[in-house]
């Protein structure tokens, strides 16, 4: 039976929440409603009230409780409604979570699961892509799941880390992808990425929900001849640079894809890492597929504009294969 | 501040037919109140299905009469915050029907030439302000406000609509409790629908009322009954009396109900059933109605022309918003600032 990508992190919590009596999930509406989007239905008559704490509309009290339980000893999976609302605790995560290991070497295992991205009509604060906000702080984790498969492994190791992480969950991909799941349980380590497609002309490196924009220009661009190598980096931090750097010295050209904004999005730091490591491999500039620096439009027409998609990365793919 | 629309002619026309102030006000609860259940039956219950509304779609049925009670007591000098549920608050101040309705379909026509869509929308001309989607984030703002007004050497009051589940946020209590300190003319009127989202009041807040928040920032509070828009209006006239008289800010309890989901695509299964039916009992424009019928300040074929008038500016609203296109893709990167 084929699991959807919300099925996979709600499997994957599940099992934590059975293995560890630690684990305990805390946000808005997840207790008799099951979550915004359904992922911890279920939960609240299974776990009890104890372990499925519902909680006021506050974030900075959702994430400063989940820092103080975990210092404690506890293993919080805190959710956010929508990634954008993680601004409201900002301070608790960005100050408090971040750096109490730095400071006073006590660690803070939380995770807290966020619904990000676009494509779903929400406008400026129901689809942006916050993951920079946190990847330029350091101590803490970002991960980006792009399928169901990853979705479970990553939420299950996230769990299992000791320090606090961000967990970012495609929400255009909840329901739209599939696959089938091992029975056994499993983990997808923290800080690997995967070559979800191997190529020889070029290499896309992406992450989120833009691997599947990433594989569909791809799957055109081999109809052309082109060879594309498809990396999904799975987790912003830690950063896995030898992966990167590998399909760099074997394609010899590179194309940066996120959903995010342009300024300050991944695709800076993995160019930066790229000239710095595997310059002299380089046959081309670099070149980067991204949403252009303005909030996130509601219209559809400006949205679509808005978005990166395979025909856009297809463009700039056959300007650098020719390059 | 009149109405600049189509169908203003019939407001117009039935508040100068009536008797007494107190029959005119009538006249423009129940028009306002019919107008803004009329445009949001329309974007929910037709527009939203055919897919012309995209994303989240909020309505404010049954909670009419607070935007309205409350919006109809400010002056041109007053700035108004409302909440995801006030829609009423823009026509009030002048913002037609059909450019609200273009807002919702993502057009070039609505306030936002669709940038964003639903209730994000405000106009400084009117001087409403926009909400972002962070819930009580125009709290501290509406406090902002509140001084500069004082600053500038207006007279004018800042009126602050959230929900319940709204004054859970930091960001409510920061801001209260500035407007507090500073004596800050802010009218704080909060519509206490029971719920937030699935959350009922007694998981979102240890006291009965939102009232009992206020004597902790030693500022007065009342409640009124949410569904009785004369109610609305006379507390709202208190408050602001004693917010613009320089004594600093004051909150309004509506008590009332979310008759809906909290929001299109949900059912509100977790809402026991009999509440639906007992509030429904209590629905503002049935009891505005009566009530205008009792006093003898309207007659029945009145009351009916007043909902055929709003009809038919909200077909031709419709027909409006539909005519106005979408953004040209070619202006995505505009208007992120003042100069590209
Ligand atoms: C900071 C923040 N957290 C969560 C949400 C998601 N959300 C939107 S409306 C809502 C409920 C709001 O309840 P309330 O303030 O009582 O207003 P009501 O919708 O009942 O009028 C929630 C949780 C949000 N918009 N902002």
């Amino acid at each position: 039976m084929s699991t959807t990508y919300l099925e996979a992190i709600r499997e994957g919590l599940w099992e934590e929440m059975e293995r560890d009596p630690n684990v305990f999930c805390i946000g808005e509406d997840i207790g008799e409603y099951g979550g915004a989007f359904k992922v911890t239905a279920g939960f609240l008559e299974h776990f009890g009230a104890r372990r499925v704490v519902d909680t006021p509309i506050s974030e900075a009290a959702i994430a400063g409780a989940s820092i103080g339980a975990g210092l404690m000893g506890l293993r919080p999976v805190a959710e956010m409604q929508f990634a954008d609302f993680i601004s409201c605790g900002f301070d608790q995560i960005v100050n408090f979570a971040a750096k109490c290991r730095y400071r006073w070497n006590a660690p803070v295992p939380i995770v807290i699961r966020s619904p990000s991205g676009g494509g779903i009509h929400g406008g400026p604060f129901h689809s942006q892509n916050p993951e920079m906000w946190f990847v330029r702080t350091p101590g803490l984790k970002v991960v980006c799941p792009a399928t169901a498969y990853d979705a479970k492994g990553l939420i299950k190791s996230a769990i299992r880390d000791n320090d606090p992480v961000l967990f970012f969950e495609h929400k255009a991909l909840y329901r739209k992808i599939k696959e089938d799941l091992p029975t056994e349980d499993y983990t997808v380590p923290i800080g690997k990425a995967k070559v979800v497609r191997e190529g020889t002309d070029l290499s896309i490196i992406t992450y989120g929900a833009m691997v599947w924009t990433a594989l569909e220009a791809a799957e055109t661009l081999a109809a052309e001849g082109v060879s594309v190598e498809v990396v999904d980096l799975r987790t912003l931090v830690p950063l896995d640079r030898d992966t990167v750097c590998e399909s760099v010295r074997k394609t010899s050209k590179v194309l940066l894809l996120h959903e995010d904004t342009r300024t300050g999005g991944m695709a800076g730091e993995l160019a930066a890492t790229i000239t710095e490591t595997v310059f002299e491999y380089l046959d081309g500039p670099i070149v980067r597929v991204t949403a252009p620096d303005t909030p996130v439009p509601f219209s559809s027409t400006l949205e679509e504009a808005f978005l990166p998609n395979a025909e856009k990365v297809i463009e700039k793919a056959r300007w650098l294969y020719r390059y | 501040m009149s109405a600049v629309h189509a169908a203003g002619a019939e407001l117009d026309r039935s508040v100068a037919a009536a008797g007494t102030p107190e029959a005119a006000l009538a006249h423009k609860c129940l028009y306002y109140m019919q107008l803004m259940r009329e445009v949001e039956d329309r974007i929910e219950r037709k527009l939203y299905r055919q897919g012309k509304v995209l994303g989240g779609v909020y309505v404010g049925r049954g909670q009419e009469a607070i935007s309205v009670g409350s919006g109809l007591v400010a002056i041109p000098e007053d700035v108004l915050f409302p909440s995801h549920r006030d829609m009423a608050i823009f026509f009030i101040r002048g913002i037609s029907s059909r450019r609200v309705l273009a807002q919702y379909m993502g057009r070039v026509g609505g306030l936002t030439r669709g940038r964003d869509g639903n209730m994000h929308m405000g106009d400084m001309d009117a001087k409403v302000v926009s909400i972002i989607s962070a819930l009580a984030a125009t709290v501290p703002v509406a406090a902002g406000a509140a001084l500069a007004m004082r600053y500038q050497g207006s007279n004018g009051v800042a009126f602050s609509y959230f929900g319940d589940g709204s004054t859970s946020r930091g960001d409510w209590h920061e801001g209260v409790n500035f407007a507090s300190v500073q004596k800050l003319p802010v009218v704080f009127i909060c519509n206490n629908n029971q719920y937030a989202y699935s959350t009922p009041l007694n998981l979102q807040m240890a006291c009965a009322n939102v009232a009992d928040r206020g004597p902790a920032y030693n500022m007065p509070a009342e409640i009124v009954d949410g569904n009785d828009v004369l109610a609305v209006y006379a507390a709202t006239e208190r408050a602001v009396a004693h917010a613009r008289s320089g004594k600093g800010p004051y909150l309004l309890e509506c008590k009332t109900f979310r008759m809906t989901g909290h929001s299109a695509h949900d059912m509100a299964h977790y809402v026991p059933k009999g509440l639906f039916e007992e509030w429904g009992k209590l629905d503002p424009i049935v009891r505005i109605q009566q009530r205008m019928l009792e006093e003898n300040w309207a007659t029945q074929a009145e009351i009916d022309q007043v909902h055929a008038a709003v009809t038919a500016e909200v077909d031709d609203a419709v027909a409006w918003a539909e005519a106005s296109p979408f953004p040209d893709p070619s202006t995505l990167l505009e208007d992120v600032y003042e100069s590209q």
